[in-house]
């Protein structure tokens, strides 16, 4: 739908060769994918230069929020939809994987049923709903984590963009489908676990979940898809159908003026953005251990906002930065100073929409360039 | 001597203690005299005298006696006790219908006793005074059995009969009615001719009419069902669907009225259902209204994305537990002072939230919503560092709790009547304020042109304060509303900001009305499919229905019209 001409690298290329922070982030996640798993796996533990497994599951966790924030970025910084609503996207992902963990169980849940997970047995349930069918399957979850999140994305996008609901309204009714989709899920009767969510998870592709040796495969692909995602990302920003959509988020009347179905491309950007938080929250899940119907509250999804916002929206780069940033000072503040979090991030709102209109990068200064 | 109180009074006057006194000696022993002193203390010392040659007749005698008589000797005794027409009787009385009357067994003292722990704690039956308290082991229970605790029942319902309070009046009919026999209802009869309130009437002329169902003569039967026709509760429902039953009733007159009068009920009962749903459905659009108008101002009429709103009510809501800490005692006053108090709190934090941010990002509707909302958990944090994370309760003043009850279908709380109530002298007053004042012509003229509105002199600063502070002080006392209904914590707001967009956006920017009509009717629609769906799926089933919604009318039911539309 996006290239014509143009081959894919056509595009790419020089859209990765002009842009020095996409070039900076990628060299960080190849040096981090060489450096853990040597300080985590050689290097004995006790040794100064020992990297914990819990700090590699650590950084995982962010790097998992850094493509879901790569994702509300597209949107936002590039297609001016702001997305209160994109934390959903990534449970649901979180949740196909879940189902998929959840059936690798097998006997030894507590129940110690085959095939009922153990929450179900407790409800008394005597069969699998017909939506767990096949979630033993690992190339069924894997399709589901896409398949699921694109889908919700499809319908509440058509709906939403061929009826022209924009800005603010946009972004409450998103809002709302997060809420409504909290709400749903906290009820047994949905058939995930309700409010304890799917949990107590063994192993992944017959891998022990547990082993540091899983962590860090589990961390190395998060960085490997991490990096696909942001090329990914960068084709598509720098492709004709990117062209576009910025030229919607600048001036969407004009967009359509010129004779673009405007709402064909907001849907396509709009669902591709779903399905890559979809994938954040199924590498997420695995490596925190857990999914619960919590991941819908609206709160996060405003938070993950608050991080492209201070990162810097619009670059990408400044999405994973402010990611990793923002996250990693909560973990830090909620240790050191938990009442003070709050205030901090709380701040950070006001802060960064009144003086970092660029985001932290906004503030690297930039070199002189003839082009963005 | 003591002064007797006036419904003791009452009671010895005349056709009332002879019904007591029929309903006494009726199972106890025959009596004969109309005048009911003596020949009362006559019979008690006949059906005793086998038993003991002096029968006591004094109030201390007889209650020293109850402590060493036999259970047959009991009942004479209680009927001379209802004899000596004592003030104290009806305390022992009850004392000893509930197992709270106790001999001491060293001197045979009575007293009436209340447990606590090991001990029992002593009241003297003669003067009602404490006499202390000691181990439970030294006292034995003066018992009763069926029969005389049918009599005592009776005896106490009857000297209830004659209380001033119409509630204890009906309290004891209806305890009379637990069991009816002809002597219960003879009594009945008689104190209806007295009886002035209607709730008192209805309950006796019920409990007539279910003896009458019972009885041989099928036109009495048919003349009960005529009554129960006119009832509205479950239990005379009850009977008259056993009456359809063939095997229950054998006239066939009867049968149809029955049917008749079962459909009436069943009718007015559905009816009166569906006021109350209807009246929850208002109740709880009043809250999304109270909550969303505030919202309807800031965000309808300026424009203004805050998601502190429900920060603000937080705060209104704190207000008002200052507020009822500083003065425990008024509780009425307190809420009253809060109203004010919340408005002006609310208002000068949403000033200082506008001057302090809002003003620097007007035109950028998402960096507003986003640095709001950094504002909202500040302020979340806050209240949790000043008041403690846990959810404090706001205490409910007299006037605003229990229920009125309008009939045996139906009943509505009292808090939830004033929530409507308010919540429309809160419309009002907004209403008023934008359309007839000249601050309301201000904030008009601003939100629909600005620039002209400043060419004119207005000076729009300063009215943007000023309307988010009214928004935000709106947002404070609804806060003061909910203190009523909720526990009062610093997640508040929270639970209360989506649900005031939906308002707002389903209702239409920019106009109050259509909040008011908005909230009401996601307010009723969701109390309509609660029943069917329970609540979570009904508040699913709104929120989706809004989403769908929006895509076909995006600018809500009330859409604005003309030129001012344009600017949004």
């Amino acid at each position: 739908m996006s290239t014509q001409s143009m081959t894919g690298q056509g595009v790419l290329i020089p859209a990765l060769k002009a842009d020095r922070g996409g070039q900076v982030l990628l060299a960080l996640l190849l040096i981090a994918a060489v450096v853990v798993p040597i300080f985590n796996l050689m290097i004995p533990e006790g040794s100064f230069f020992h990297l914990s497994t819990y700090t590699v599951t650590l950084f995982g966790k962010y790097l998992c929020y850094g493509l879901l924030a790569i994702a509300v970025d597209l949107v936002w910084g590039y297609c001016g939809i702001l997305s209160l609503g994109h934390t959903a996207f990534f449970a649901l992902g979180g949740y196909a994987i879940g189902m998929y963990l959840m059936r690798q169980i097998g006997p030894r849940g507590v129940y110690g049923n085959p095939i009922l997970p153990d929450f179900m047995v407790f409800l008394n349930w005597t069969e699998l709903p017909w939506f767990w069918e096949g979630m033993n399957h690992f190339p069924v979850a894997l399709l589901m984590v896409v398949l699921i999140p694109g889908l919700l994305a499809l319908g509440f996008g058509w709906l939403a963009f061929r009826s022209r609901v924009t800005g603010v309204y946009l972004s409450i009714m998103t809002q709302a489908l997060t809420f409504a989709l909290l709400l749903a899920f906290f009820r047994n009767e949905m058939g995930f676990g309700g409010n304890n969510g799917l949990t107590d998870f063994k192993e992944l592709l017959g891998f022990d979940l547990k082993t540091p040796g899983m962590r860090v495969a589990l961390f190395i692909t998060t960085v490997v898809a991490l990096a696909v995602g942001y090329i990914g990302c960068r084709y598509v920003i720098a492709s004709r159908l990117g062209r576009v959509v910025q030229g919607i988020r600048d001036a969407e009347g004009r967009t359509r003026f010129i004779g673009y179905q405007v709402e064909s491309y907001k849907l396509w950007i709009w669902v591709f953005s779903a399905a890559l938080a979809g994938i954040a929250g199924a590498l997420y899940v695995p490596q925190v251990g857990i999914i619960n119907p919590g991941e819908f509250a609206p709160i996060n999804s405003i938070e993950v906002v608050i991080w492209v916002a201070v990162g810097g929206r619009g670059t990408l780069y400044g999405a994973v930065a402010g990611a990793v940033l923002v996250n990693y000072a909560k973990t830090w503040f909620t240790a050191a100073f938990p009442e003070i979090w709050l205030y901090a991030l709380g701040a950070l709102f006001v802060g960064a929409t009144l003086f970092l209109p660029k985001g932290v990068v906004g503030l690297i200064p930039a070199r002189r360039e003839k082009t963005a | 001597m003591i002064p007797l109180p006036p419904f003791l009074r009452k009671f010895l006057r005349l056709p009332l203690r002879r019904c007591l006194l029929a309903a006494v000696v009726a199972v106890s022993l025959p009596l004969q005299a109309d005048d009911p002193v003596a020949p009362a203390a006559d019979a008690a010392a006949e059906t005793t005298a086998e038993a003991t040659p002096a029968a006591p007749t004094t109030f201390p005698d007889i209650v020293h006696a109850l402590g060493t008589a036999s259970l047959s000797e009991r009942t004479a005794l209680l009927e001379a006790l209802l004899a000596t027409k004592h003030p104290n009787s009806v305390a022992v009385l009850t004392a000893w219908l509930e197992d709270h009357l106790h001999v001491r067994d060293a001197d045979g003292a009575v007293f009436i006793t209340a447990e606590a722990d090991t001990q029992l704690a002593l009241t003297d039956p003669l003067t009602l005074a404490s006499a202390g308290s000691e181990p439970a082991e030294g006292f034995s229970k003066v018992g009763s059995n069926n029969s005389l605790r049918k009599l005592l029942r009776s005896a106490v319902a009857s000297f209830k009969l004659g209380s001033p309070e119409a509630a204890v009046r009906l309290a004891a009919v209806q305890e009379m009615l637990r069991a009816p026999d002809e002597l219960t209802l003879t009594m009945l009869r008689e104190h209806a001719e007295a009886e002035q309130d209607p709730a008192v009437l209805k309950a006796i002329a019920a409990g007539q009419a279910y003896a009458d169902l019972t009885s041989d003569s099928a036109d009495t039967r048919l003349a009960a069902v005529k009554v129960l026709s006119g009832a509205l509760d479950g239990e005379s429902l009850a009977k008259l669907e056993a009456l359809r039953e063939e095997a229950n009733e054998p006239d066939e007159r009867v049968r149809n009225a029955a049917s008749v009068a079962i459909s009436s009920i069943a009718l007015k009962r559905k009816l009166y259902s569906a006021i109350e749903t209807l009246f929850f459905g208002l109740s709880l659009g009043s809250v999304l209204v109270l909550a969303a108008i505030g919202l309807a101002i800031t965000f309808g009429v300026m424009g203004v994305i805050n998601m502190a709103h429900g920060e603000l009510m937080m705060i209104g809501a704190y207000t008002a537990y200052v507020v009822q800490q500083i003065m425990p005692t008024h509780l009425a006053a307190s809420i009253l002072i809060s109203i004010p108090a919340a408005f002006v709190v609310s208002g000068l934090v949403g000033i200082a939230i506008e001057r302090g941010v809002v003003r620097f990002l007007y035109g950028r509707p998402l960096e507003t919503l986003l640095a709001t909302f950094g504002i909202s958990l500040f302020l979340q944090q806050l209240v949790r560092s000043i008041f403690s994370p846990l959810n404090r309760s706001v205490a409910t003043p007299e006037f605003m709790s229990g229920q009125w009850v309008i009939n045996d279908a139906l009943s509505l709380t009292w808090n939830r009547i004033y929530i409507v109530v308010f919540t429309m002298i809160v419309f009002a007053a907004l209403q008023l304020i934008l359309r007839r004042t000249s601050l309301g012509l201000k904030v008009r003229a601003v939100s629909q042109n600005r620039a002209m509105a400043r060419s004119m002199g207005i000076n729009s600063d300063r009215v943007d304060a000023i309307t988010f502070g009214l928004g935000s002080g709106i947002a404070g006392v609804a806060g003061v509303a909910l203190s009523q209904l909720t526990n009062v914590g610093p997640n508040l707001g929270q639970s209360y900001i989506i649900d005031s967009f939906m308002v707002v956006v389903f209702g239409g920017v920019g106009n109050l009305w259509g909040t008011v009509i908005g909230g009401m009717t996601l307010g009723v629609a969701g109390k309509l499919l609660e029943p069917a769906v329970g609540a979570v799926m009904a508040k699913i089933a709104m929120l989706v229905f809004i989403i769908l919604f929006i895509q076909r009318r995006k600018q809500g039911l009330f859409p604005q019209k003309g030129r001012a539309a344009e600017g949004h």
